[in-house]
């Protein structure tokens, strides 16, 4: 019986233990204008201001659906090195851009 | 049957003022516009006065907004980011015409005789030239530097003998197009090196400058001896030393040259450029707060205006062309975008895009002389402009 459950036990707390850790990342609302913005005017110097691109690509949900997430979380952090795309560290934590890439992928906020 | 005569008398007045305002005749000379690049807006101003005389809206997405005028300065072409190119008549305040040329653009050009503008574009990329009376599609050049391949193009200037040379950002190259038959473009291609990401023609017309953003370095071409190709300048002024990070590219213009040389924004170090403008040996470096995006020289060519990429879009710093060295450090506002000079160069307008201001500063005292509000301002331009080569 026990041995049974176990596994629902730490699938249980894996999810809950995710699901926390995705509630911790969430960035405080005030944080989140802030990303908003820094994404729709910075960002968009390259991405364009609407993200359909620029001298960066497009960064739209349509555009990113086939990437993976930590791919594009890495490239915002640590930018590419040999291309226009600059590391965002100094000004983003890895969780934000967890955030951005999740909203990008879904339709970036106005 | 007094009163009559009296709203007959009224009556009267008023068609007279609407037929004045309707047919008022100014000059333009000291009129402009201030791109609002989130809303679609551009406010119209008065450099004299130092105010905002009307404000036009449904220009689509103007985030990299650029404005060439007409050679009589009465009309401005705005190219949109969107593609969307539109003409504007100053005096009467109102849209003559729109098209949608492009899916992404990136700014624009107008011919030597005013005829022709011609767009730059993104996607698909490549340029566009357009009747500027009726803006009908006249011809095409596409920036396919390879088979199947397409640059972004980048740069785009007016050069003497009805020509425009431009650079692309994908292609490596300076291409220079004739358009003395409109319909009928003829291109010449210069191998210039890695990532031109804008370039500028000198004030005569003589040379076309590219900046590099992936070597170190500036690519020149000779427009009146371009048989000797294009070759580079101020090659390795990064010495080797690791590149700081870039957060916006910065722009070049015409404005680049004064004093008899050419200052001219590093990719990824906090300096300023300094070049001979006819050995183009470099003669010094100036360094600044950041990564310069515009670089502009006063009409005088006594100073020269920075403005930084982000996170040091607060500051505007002031060199002194004469001693080589910052002058004065200004806080105008928040994310400085764009600065402008009047026609001779008392007032210099800053766009401050997350104050929602323009601010209007004496270029002799560095004091505000004023402000305007505008919704997140970005580019300015004034009409002086028209009777430039390059811009
Ligand atoms: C100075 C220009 C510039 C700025 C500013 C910039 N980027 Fe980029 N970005 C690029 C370029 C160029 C690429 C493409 C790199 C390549 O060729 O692989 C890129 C790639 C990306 C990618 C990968 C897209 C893909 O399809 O693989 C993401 C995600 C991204 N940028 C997000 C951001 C975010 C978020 C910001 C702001 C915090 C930002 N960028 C700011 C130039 C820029």
């Amino acid at each position: 019986m026990s041995t049974r459950r176990r596994p629902f036990a730490v699938a249980l707390t894996l999810l809950l233990a995710g699901s926390a850790a995705v509630a911790m990342a969430e960035p405080t609302p005030a944080r989140q204008k802030e990303l908003i913005h820094l994404v729709r005017q910075d960002c968009g110097s390259c991405h364009g201001m609407t993200l359909q691109g620029g001298l960066g690509p497009a960064l739209l949900p349509a555009t990113l659906a086939e990437k993976p997430a930590e791919g594009l979380v890495a490239t915002i952090i640590g930018g590419r090195p040999g291309t226009a795309m600059p590391p965002w560290h100094r000004f983003l934590a890895e969780d934000e851009a967890q955030w951005i890439v999740a909203k990008l992928m879904t339709g970036f906020p106005q | 049957m007094r009163h009559s005569l009296q709203f007959l008398l009224l009556g009267l007045l008023a068609l007279l003022l609407g037929a004045c305002a309707g047919t008022q005749v100014r000059g333009t000379g000291d009129l402009g516009l201030v791109i609002e690049r989130a809303s679609g807006h551009v406010t119209l101003v008065n450099t004299s006065a130092r105010e905002a005389y009307a404000r036009i809206g449904g220009l689509g997405d103007l985030s990299h907004a650029s404005v060439v005028y007409s050679r009589d300065a009465r009309y401005a072409y705005v190219f949109g980011r969107d593609g969307g190119l539109t003409k504007l008549d100053l005096l009467e305040a109102r849209i003559v015409k729109r098209v949608m040329q492009s899916g992404n653009a990136i700014g624009g050009s107008i011919s030597q005789d005013g005829r022709i503008v011609v767009a730059q574009n993104y996607t698909p990329g490549g340029i566009k030239a357009f009747d500027a009376d009726t803006l009908e599609l006249l011809s095409e050049v596409p920036a396919e530097y390879a088979p199947g391949q397409f640059s972004k193009v980048v740069g785009l200037a007016d050069v003497p003998g009805g020509k425009f040379a431009y650079a692309l950002f994908d292609g490596g190259e300076i291409w220079v197009s004739d358009f003395s038959d409109p319909k009928k473009p003829v291109t010449q291609r210069f191998p210039a090196g890695q990532q031109p990401y804008d370039g500028l023609v000198t004030p005569n017309g003589r040379h076309y400058l590219a900046g590099l953003f992936g070597e170190d370095g500036i690519v020149l071409l000779d427009l009146w001896q371009p048989e000797q190709g294009a070759r580079k300048i101020l090659e390795k002024y990064g010495r080797g030393e690791e590149k700081l990070p870039v957060f916006k590219m910065p722009h070049l213009r015409g404005w680049s040259v004064a004093a008899g040389r050419a200052w001219l924004p590093a990719i990824g170090r906090h300096e300023v450029l300094v070049a001979d403008a006819t050995t183009w040996k470099e003669t010094g470096r100036v360094p600044v707060k950041g990564q310069p995006v515009f670089v502009m020289a006063s009409p005088d060519g006594r100073q020269i205006w920075v403005n930084f990429a982000f996170p040091d879009n607060g500051w505007v710093q002031v060199i002194d062309t004469l001693s080589g060295r910052v002058v004065q450090t200004l806080q105008p506002g928040k994310a400085v975008l764009h600065m402008e000079f009047t026609p001779r160069g008392e007032a210099v307008w800053i766009s401050a895009r997350d104050d929602n201001r323009v601010l209007i500063y004496d270029t002799r005292t560095f004091r505000q002389l004023g402000s305007l509000p505008a919704e997140a301002p970005s580019g300015i331009f004034f009409t002086s402009r028209a009777a430039r080569i390059g811009f």
